[in-house]
This record gives structure tokens, C-alpha cells and sequence, in this order.
């Protein structure tokens, strides 16, 4: 096995590289530095990680199993193909991880109320599952056309007992969550704290959260070890912030021969501009706090996005991702709605899992290479998402398919 | 640097008078309006404009602010028009006009260029929301250097010794936010403005301005009271979008505003 030393630590400005830092009001400077300090303590702070661990295991069910999917390996004529089941967590998927993590800190630094944005609805229902659990008030952002699409986790998020508030401005999906989360967090920081669900927005969260969900990475290359006897050669994920492909790929960064590939929602299509790949269609902008690859116009308006999984439809990547991307580690690739909701029912019928549409996107990427991987090739997916949440969905895009 | 701002700032300190800041977005609706706008403004005794330049997510700002924003995106304003506007307007008006932005906007078309360009039609400083100290880096030398202010902001969060190196780096004023919260209206000033602008002027001699929330002459005169200059914004621009291009109604929002400017003398 040989090894590389990539950095990718950010510096103390909250750098990757060129990409990252600290854009936002001054309101939230000093909560963001507190916070950074905080994260800081409790990062080498063993009573934190045994009080983490505890809960990840008991509460959450990790570690999550790595999955020998037979006929898959079959089908797509390599070695072995592996699935990380994070849709077995509890919640069903990986972002629960990091939900976990940030509400301990959170009590830790003495706040009683968690506020946080959701796309798909599934950071939503794990930030509402641990606030519930903790006693502590829970209020959540959703775009509006969002919590039509996951009515669902609408409805799960509810129960749970947060109140969530749905985002009309702009496009009402993510990014327009995110900026209503933004300045509820300006307006009420002293009793608040952010759980931002992506490896995104203002050092520290890029960090942190990359740090709670590197779980993922670390029982995954455990396992193959174990059970395969060796690492995977190529790793998948999908990519929306990208907080499951950073948690899946980070330990294996500087395993020099593994290869890592991160899958967009290419959306309708690249040309027509209605998509969320921003290696296809992006440069390099600042938007939510971080500077990083941006969807947008010459004159730096923020694009429309378009993705049949509103996990995946946002307009920046985290900005470490930026990072992996110039240094030439990831691969960043992407595929369009059809071969996502294929992939879905593909799944589900060669292995009797359902993916969420954000992971079918990579399930649809790996598949479409069937055939071209090479026969030594030993395949590791992150199965970040279970696929519940999506039926309506999926059902509603095939109708529209045959009208 | 000796800016509009500057000179403002000095003729108002030898009248021992306070400044009266407006703001409004720039396009909303239209750019040809916002030009009428601001000699409107002028009119009523505004001392210095502040111009929004829209963003298509700005995070700052409450919802007044946030659909005056899209309301001018709509009606296709860019930078580039907002900018010749200005000129336009300099042949009729050397009101001192600052801009109210986020960083891509100055980012993507490139920030040295656009800053110069600013600096040439006429507008003397800058405020850039979502830009902290922490990422100021050479973008305020730039700033100074081509003769526009870099105005700063504090706010009831900022400790007194970050409040220490914002200002030193500022220049044209400092914009003290009166609470914590994005733009918008509200009924009763909060009191941490007064402790916070103590803390500036134990650290600047550079004016200090107090705004978010001021939406009546009560409010103008007491934040007039403890500072060199009141900010009036959200208020401003629901009664300019409700008054549309009605005569009578554009009439009215400036005797609205003559009386917010006489509440501070």
C-alpha cells in the first residue's frame, strides 16, 4: 500500500488551499470563532469522543455494516463490489453522524436551541431526532418546493416536535434554507447554535463536519481490511455540499492507490444550465460564507439549480472539495436525473436496496461504467441514504416522463 | 483620500449637525427610478446615499430588503448599469453615494476592476457584508488606494478589542449595527447601541453611524443622540415600493423623510 502525505487540514483563516474561509456579516464573526474554539476543545478532548461514541453506537446503531453486493459485482464484471450501509443508520443516512456530533457541542457550550437547514429533509429529521432526544428547542428551514417534494420528512420532522419553517424567497430549495437559517442564527446567537448539515459555509463548519462524518471512511477501511483483506481501489460517492463522499473519501486521502470518484446531479443536462455540477458548469466564487466552485453568472448572481434530489441541488461545493479537486485526488464526474431514478429502481432490484436519489446518482455513475471496470477492480460506495423519502418522488418523475 | 464622505463628515462636524444616511436598492424598480430616487433623497436633506447593489442571495437582509433586491434583479439591473447611472447622476448631483454590496459581486467580474471603475463614476466608499476583518486582506488597501472609503461595521457581538482592528483599517465612517438580526423594521431601538458606540469612540475618531431598524423620527432622534449619523433603510424602502410612481404618494414619502431629517437637527 503506498501512501502520500496530502494536507488537508485547513490552515487557521479556515483555508483549504485558496478555498474556504470566513465570508459573513459581523454578526456572526464572534460566534463563528467561539464556535471554532469550542470544536477545537473537544476535538482532543477524550470524555467528548467517548461521549460521541457512546451515542453513535447505542443510539444511532454504528457501526454501520459493509455490504458484499453480490449480484452487483456480477453485473458490473469487477472483483467485488462493497456498499457502506449508512442508510442503516438511524434516521436512514449518514447525516445524523454529524447532527450528533454538533448538538453534543452545542450542549456543551451551553445553548438550548438548535436551528438548521434541509434540502432533502434528511439533516432535518436526524438535527430534529438529537434535539428531541437532548430536550432542546428545534427549529428548521426548508425550502418550500422542497418540503413538497419530501413531504415526508416534513411530516417525520413534525412529530419529532421542531417546528419547520418553510423558505419562499428566491428559488425555495437549500441555498435559500441555508441564508433563512443564516439570519435566524444572526438574530439569535447568543442562545443558538447552527447545525449546518454540509461540509460547507464559514470555517469552522467545512472542518468539523468533514470531522464527524469521517466515521464513515475510517469503520469503512477498517472493515475492508478485515473482511476483503484489502483496501477498495476505487471509492464512490455522490456530491451535493458533499459532506458523505469528504466522510467516506478523508481517510483514505493519502492512500495513494485508492481512487475516488464524486458524483454531481447533472440535472436536465450541462448545456442547458439545468443542472448542480459545479466542476461542469462553475468557477470560483463566494457564496454562504465560503469561497469555493459557485454556479453562477459572469457578473457573480448566484444561478438557478436543477436536480431531481433536493439533497444535490445547490449551487457551491464544499470548499475542500475544491481543494481535492485541484490537487487532482477526486475525480469529479457527474450524471443526469434519468440515469439517477434508473439507478434507484436498479438498486433496488439487484440488491433490495432502495437508494435515496442523492446516492442513486452514484449507484447510476458506477453502473454506467458496467463493463468498462477492470476485473481487479474492488468497488466501495458510500450508501449514504435510504430511498423511502424519494417513492412519491420517483413516482411523480416517471408519470411526468410519459405525459 | 478626501471622499464626499469625508467632506460630509467634516462640513457636519464644524455645524456641530448629525448625518442623515438613507439607503435604498439600486434598480428597484428600475434604474432610471432609483436615479429620481436619490434626488428625491437629496432633496429631503439626506446627507449621504447608500446603494444597494442586488444580490441574488443576500443573507444579511430581511425580507423588505431581500424583495427589493429581486424586485430590481428582475427588472435586469446589473453592476454595470447601476454604475452608469451614477455618472448619469454626477452631472446633476455630488451627494456623497456609497454602495452596500456582497463580495461576489465585486469577486467574479474581477475586484480591482470593478473598485476602479466605482471609484471613477463617482462613488466614494464601499461596505461589503460579507466581508469580516478576518478576509479584509489587501482588498481594503485596495479600497483607500483608489480613493474609495472602506466603511466597516461593528456590531453588539464585536468584543472590544476586534472592535479595535475593524476601525483602524476603516475609513469615511464606522456603521454600527444597533442589534443583532438581519435588516428590517422595528419598534424600539435595542440597548445595546449605546454601549456599543461607546466602545468604538474609545477607539476611532472617525464619525460613527447607527442604524438597522430606525423607522420613525423618535427613533431617528434618539439614535441622532448617541451618534454622528442615523442610517434609515427597510423603512424606506417599503414606503418608496408602495408608493410606486404615484405623484402624490412619491410626495408623501418624502415629507416622511424631511420629517425623519428634521427629527435629527
Amino acid at each position: 500500500m503506498s501512501r502520500t502525505r496530502i494536507n488537508t487540514n485547513p490552515n487557521r483563516q479556515g483555508y483549504f488551499g485558496s478555498y474556504g474561509g470566513m465570508y459573513v456579516p459581523e454578526t456572526l464573526m464572534t460566534p463563528l470563532l467561539d464556535l471554532a474554539k469550542a470544536y477545537d476543545q473537544v476535538r482532543k478532548d477524550p470524555s467528548f469522543r467517548n461521549e460521541l461514541n457512546s451515542y453513535l453506537s447505542d443510539f444511532v446503531g454504528r457501526p454501520t455494516p459493509l455490504y458484499f453486493a453480490e449480484r452487483m459485482t456480477r453485473e458490473l464484471g469487477c472483483a467485488a463490489v462493497y456498499l457502506k450501509r449508512e442508510d442503516l443508520c438511524h434516521t436512514g443516512a449518514h447525516k445524523i453522524n454529524n447532527s450528533l456530533g454538533q448538538a453534543l457541542l452545542a450542549r456543551r457550550m451551553g445553548k438550548k436551541r438548535v436551528i438548521a437547514e434541509t434540502g432533502a429533509g434528511q439533516h432535518g429529521v436526524a438535527t430534529a431526532t438529537v434535539a428531541a432526544m437532548f430536550g432542546m428547542e428545534c427549529v428548521i428551514y426548508m425550502g418550500a418546493l422542497d418540503m413538497e417534494r419530501q413531504a415526508l420528512n416534513v411530516f417525520r420532522m413534525r412529530s419529532l416536535g421542531a417546528e419547520v419553517v418553510p423558505v419562499t424567497a428566491g428559488q425555495k430549495t437549500l441555498k435559500e434554507a441555508i441564508s433563512e437559517a443564516m439570519r435566524d442564527w444572526v438574530t439569535n446567537v447568543r442562545t443558538t447554535h447552527y447545525i449546518l448539515g454540509s461540509a460547507l459555509g464559514s470555517h469552522p463548519y467545512p472542518r468539523m463536519v468533514r470531522d464527524f462524518q469521517s466515521i464513515i471512511g475510517k469503520e469503512a477501511r477498517r472493515q475492508m481490511l478485515k473482511e476483503a483483506g484489502r483496501l477498495p481501489s476505487v471509492l464512490l460517492a455522490c456530491v451535493g455540499g458533499g459532506s458523505n463522499s469528504i466522510g467516506l473519501f478523508h481517510p483514505f486521502i493519502n492512500d495513494a492507490d485508492v481512487r475516488m470518484i464524486g458524483v454531481e446531479a447533472g440535472g436536465l443536462g450541462i448545456r442547458n444550465g439545468q443542472h448542480a455540477a459545479r466542476f461542469a458548469g462553475g468557477k470560483v466564487g463566494i457564496l454562504q460564507g465560503t469561497k469555493t466552485f459557485v454556479l453562477q453568472d459572469a457578473a457573480g448572481q448566484i444561478r438557478l439549480t436543477h436536480s431531481v434530489s433536493a439533497g444535490l441541488d445547490y449551487a457551491a461545493i464544499g470548499p475542500e472539495h475544491s481543494l481535492l479537486r485541484d490537487l487532482g485526488r477526486v475525480e469529479y464526474v457527474h450524471v443526469n436525473d434519468r440515469e439517477a431514478v434508473h439507478a434507484f429502481d436498479t438498486l433496488g432490484q439487484w440488491e433490495g436496496l432502495l437508494p435515496a436519489l442523492e446516492t442513486a446518482h452514484a449507484v447510476a455513475y458506477m453502473i454506467k461504467l458496467a463493463g468498462k471496470w477492470s476485473k481487479d477492480d474492488v468497488l466501495l460506495l458510500n450508501l449514504s441514504g435510504r430511498g423511502d423519502k424519494d417513492v412519491q418522488q420517483v413516482a411523480a418523475w416517471k408519470e411526468q416522463q410519459r405525459a | 483620500m478626501n471622499t464626499r464622505i469625508d467632506q460630509c463628515f467634516t462640513r457636519l462636524r464644524q455645524q456641530k449637525r448629525k448625518g442623515f444616511i438613507a439607503y435604498i436598492t439600486a434598480g428597484d424598480p428600475t434604474l432610471e427610478q432609483t436615479l429620481e430616487n436619490v434626488l428625491l433623497l437629496e432633496k429631503a436633506g439626506v446627507d449621504i446615499v447608500e446603494l444597494g447593489i442586488p444580490f441574488s442571495d443576500p443573507l444579511a437582509d430581511g425580507r423588505v430588503n431581500q424583495e427589493s433586491a429581486m424586485r430590481a434583479l428582475e427588472s435586469g439591473t446589473t453592476i454595470k448599469g447601476i454604475f452608469e447611472m451614477v455618472g448619469e447622476l454626477r452631472q446633476r448631483s455630488q451627494i456623497p453615494i456609497m454602495c452596500y454590496c456582497y463580495m461576489n459581486l465585486l469577486y467574479a467580474p474581477g475586484f480591482e476592476r470593478t473598485i476602479k471603475r466605482a471609484a471613477r463614476v463617482g462613488i466614494d466608499g464601499m461596505l461589503i457584508l460579507d466581508l469580516p476583518s478576518e478576509e479584509r486582506g489587501n482588498y481594503a488597501t485596495l479600497l483607500n488606494t483608489h480613493d474609495l472609503n472602506y466603511i466597516t461595521l461593528i456590531t453588539p457581538t464585536t468584543p472590544k478589542e476586534r472592535i479595535a482592528d475593524i476601525v483602524k483599517h476603516g475609513s469615511g465612517f464606522v456603521y454600527a449595527v444597533s442589534r443583532t438580526g438581519v435588516t428590517g423594521v422595528q419598534s424600539k431601538l435595542a440597548n445595546d447601541a449605546g454601549q456599543l458606540l461607546k466602545r468604538a469612540a474609545a477607539v476611532t475618531d472617525l464619525p460613527l453611524a447607527l442604524g438597522f431598524g430606525i423607522s420613525t423620527p423618535e427613533q431617528a432622534a434618539a439614535a441622532a443622540r448617541q451618534a454622528d449619523a442615523v442610517v434609515v433603510g427597510s423603512a424606506l424602502v417599503q414606503r418608496l415600493h408602495e408608493a410606486g410612481r404615484s405623484r402624490n404618494a412619491r410626495k408623501q414619502v418624502a415629507d416622511w423623510l424631511t420629517s425623519m431629517v428634521n427629527a435629527i437637527h
